[in-house]
């Protein structure tokens, strides 16, 4: 893309408080139809999002992570809470005084109206004069790589440049906040690589809020300064992503990031020979982990307390490098060479694991495979609250 | 190709034998009333109908009628999708009340609305108006073709608001957000949004409207027969008159014979016109 030509979206000198987005106890609930129940889709959200800052909402289908965005753009009127962007409440206000773009899903160009005027149409309803809508127009698509196909209609376009129309629209409007709605999710694999990377550079150059809402965890860790995990209308933790990664703050945050997912075991807590130890899984033969250093002081006061243990598949280990516990042998249900590395899915008699292993092995179904649990990896949560408990891994430098 | 011989053979039959017919009608001396007169007439046939007082009269009320019922169907229909695609409670039932008139056949409502609305002694309309201290009007006597509209745009409407309705429910509820978050009001949405979305669906309804309002003739022969006078004649009860009335068959078929060549003008017009926009949103 081309250098940036265009005045900064920061104002000059003073503080940049404009495109600070604060939302407190944000909750929408939608009436139920003939006898139905209420659906409660968002309940009680509150962030505080940075000005400049790139802010990523992810969460399964469902987790309100949409509603959210949309209650901040004004599509939707919230049931409680306030929204304010740049220190004003906005609730009751409508969308265009809000000083916000927003990017859809479905690109949701006007079908009818050439580029052009796809980009010029806000311009013109805020009354414009023709002259410089034509400039920021021009502009704009020159940024975008869209001069050549300004006179064409969207059905004429490939869904990249629809795409980039669509980003084109939202820049043009010169936002205080950018609020994307899962805008990559109708592109092809390779497009949609491209396409990230291009927001980004966008974000780095316009230094803008954005507010980006997803459901693939590979985009929110690539893009985010941020990432707020949502699940169930409520927030799961606000963090950046390597803190995400490192310390999960509960059990569905652990098993959302990361793919494959941490393996997630169920047990108990036990002390024993004054140690503890982590006894879980299934059958007559379950697994035993002694719980050593940080994590056996903070598990302390778990003591016979039902508990979850996760472990990330890449942290296990065919051999051992520092303290590790040997995992009783496996079998191989499913082998996934990806070159690089190899996801094995695996079954032994207490349950089952997955393991990301260097990929200069071929492994078959059916083999049997012995595998390290490095000590120093292990994450606690709490059964019952799903809240961790503590982890060894935590605060360690990246390797 | 060979397969497709019999269908095509039957079509072409269909069409051509009863069009042909019309056209050695038209070109005879053919009247009941005469049937000593008989040979050749040339273009005599047409020659007397264009002579024929009423002739102008109803290509005029054709092109009046058809006008305004298109005018009226479009535009309330589209007034009733933009208004039903709104939720309320009991709206499908709504939807369906809307339509049912669509499923009264021509004959029924033209005397429902005779008999029952428009009579000046027993119609609701007369009612209506004499509750508010107003004279009742003879709405067939006396404004003929404003009560004909009435009556064919109210059969009519259903099927433009049934159109527009579909063709709206399909508009991308995103298109609308974005153009709320580019700051355009409810009629600036209206105008730019729905209206350039809706224009195939209007294009449909006009054709398909335009086809069917050219040949009206079930609810002129049970309201006004035409009259008073000429003034609910169109083409249509024209060729009824001239054929079944007059018991002249040769300009009776004339008459026919002007019809199909305006309607095909038309036609040809519309489904251009239809096309270029198939292919536009394609």
């Amino acid at each position: 893309m081309q250098a940036p030509d265009r005045p900064s979206a920061l104002p000059a000198g003073g503080a940049p408080a404009k495109g600070a987005v604060r939302l407190r106890g944000l909750a929408k609930t939608y009436p139920g139809e003939r006898g139905h129940a209420p659906t409660v889709a968002v309940k009680g959200v509150d962030l505080e999002i940075e000005p400049g800052e790139f802010m990523v909402l992810v969460g399964p289908s469902g987790c309100g992570k949409s509603t959210t965005l949309r209650m901040v753009a004004g599509l939707e009127e919230p049931s409680a809470g306030s929204i304010e962007i740049g220190g004003r409440d906005v609730v009751g206000l409508e969308p265009k005084e809000r000083g916000i773009a927003m990017v859809f899903q479905n690109y949701a160009l006007y079908p009818h109206m050439s580029v052009f005027n796809n980009l010029a149409f806000g311009l013109k309803l805020a009354k414009r004069k023709s002259e410089e809508i034509r400039e920021t127009v021009t502009r704009t698509a020159g940024v975008l790589g869209l001069e050549a196909v300004l006179h064409r209609k969207p059905n004429a376009l490939s869904g990249g440049q629809r795409q980039r129309v669509a980003l084109g629209r939202a820049i043009v409007r010169d936002p205080a906040v950018f609020l994307f709605d899962e805008p990559l999710s109708n592109l092809d694999a390779k497009m949609r690589v491209q396409m990230r990377a291009e927001i980004s550079q966008l974000h780095a150059r316009l230094r803008s809020t954005m507010i980006y809402v997803t459901h693939d965890q590979v985009e929110a860790m690539t893009m985010g300064d941020r990432i707020c995990v949502m699940n169930e209308g409520a927030i799961m933790q606000v963090a950046d992503p390597l803190t995400l990664y490192r310390e999960p703050a509960n059990v569905f945050v652990a098993g959302f990031i990361g793919s494959p997912p941490m393996n997630l075991v169920s047990g108990t807590i036990q002390g024993r020979a004054a140690a503890l130890h982590f006894v879980g899984g299934q059958g007559p033969e379950p697994l035993d982990i002694p719980l050593e250093g940080t994590l056996a002081e903070i598990a302390r006061g778990h003591q016979g307390r039902p508990a979850v243990l996760g472990i990330r598949p890449e942290h296990l280990v065919l051999t051992p490098a520092g303290a590790c516990h040997l995992l009783p042998p496996m079998t191989v249900e499913l082998a996934e060479p990806t070159g690089a590395e190899s996801i094995l899915y695996l079954r032994g008699a207490w349950g089952g694991l997955s393991a990301r292993i260097a990929g200069d092995r071929l492994h078959k179904t059916g083999d049997n495979v012995s595998l390290h649990l490095p000590l120093d990896r292990i994450h606690l949560f709490d059964a019952e609250t799903g809240l961790a408990i503590g982890r060894t891994s935590a605060g360690r430098a990246p390797d | 190709m060979l397969l497709q011989l019999p269908a095509v053979g039957v079509l072409l039959f269909w069409m051509v034998v009863p069009l042909g017919l019309a056209v050695y009608f038209s070109l005879v001396r053919y009247s009941l009333l005469n049937p000593d007169l008989r040979g050749f007439a040339g273009f005599e046939n047409y020659q007397y109908l264009w002579e024929d007082p009423s002739f102008l009269p109803a290509v005029i009320n054709t092109i009046v009628l058809v006008g305004s019922v298109l005018a009226v169907t479009v535009g309330g229909g589209t007034a009733m999708a933009v208004l039903f695609e709104r939720r309320f409670p009991g709206r499908n039932v709504a939807v369906l009340l809307a339509i049912a008139p669509f499923f009264v056949m021509p004959t029924v409502s033209a005397l429902v609305w005779k008999n029952m609305i428009l009579h000046p002694v027993y119609g609701v309309a007369a009612r209506a108006l004499s509750l508010v201290g107003l004279a009742p009007i003879d709405w067939l006597g006396g404004c003929p073709m404003l009560s004909l509209i009435m009556i064919v745009s109210w059969e009519w409407l259903p099927f433009a608001f049934l159109v527009l309705y579909t063709s709206l429910k399909s508009l991308d509820p995103e298109q609308r957000e974005a153009a709320r978050i580019d700051g355009a009001g409810g009629a600036q949405v209206f105008l730019h949004v729905i209206l350039p979305h809706l224009r195939r669906a209007i294009g449909v309804v006009v054709l398909v409207e335009t086809i069917f309002l050219l040949s009206i003739f079930a609810e002129i022969y049970t309201t006004t027969s035409g009259g008073p006078g000429h003034s609910t004649t169109n083409l249509a009860f024209l060729v009824y008159s001239l054929g079944l009335l007059q018991f002249d068959v040769g300009i009776g078929s004339a008459g026919g014979i002007l019809a199909v060549i305006l309607a095909n003008i038309v036609a040809f017009f519309l489904v251009r016109m239809l096309a270029t926009s198939l292919k536009q949103g394609a």
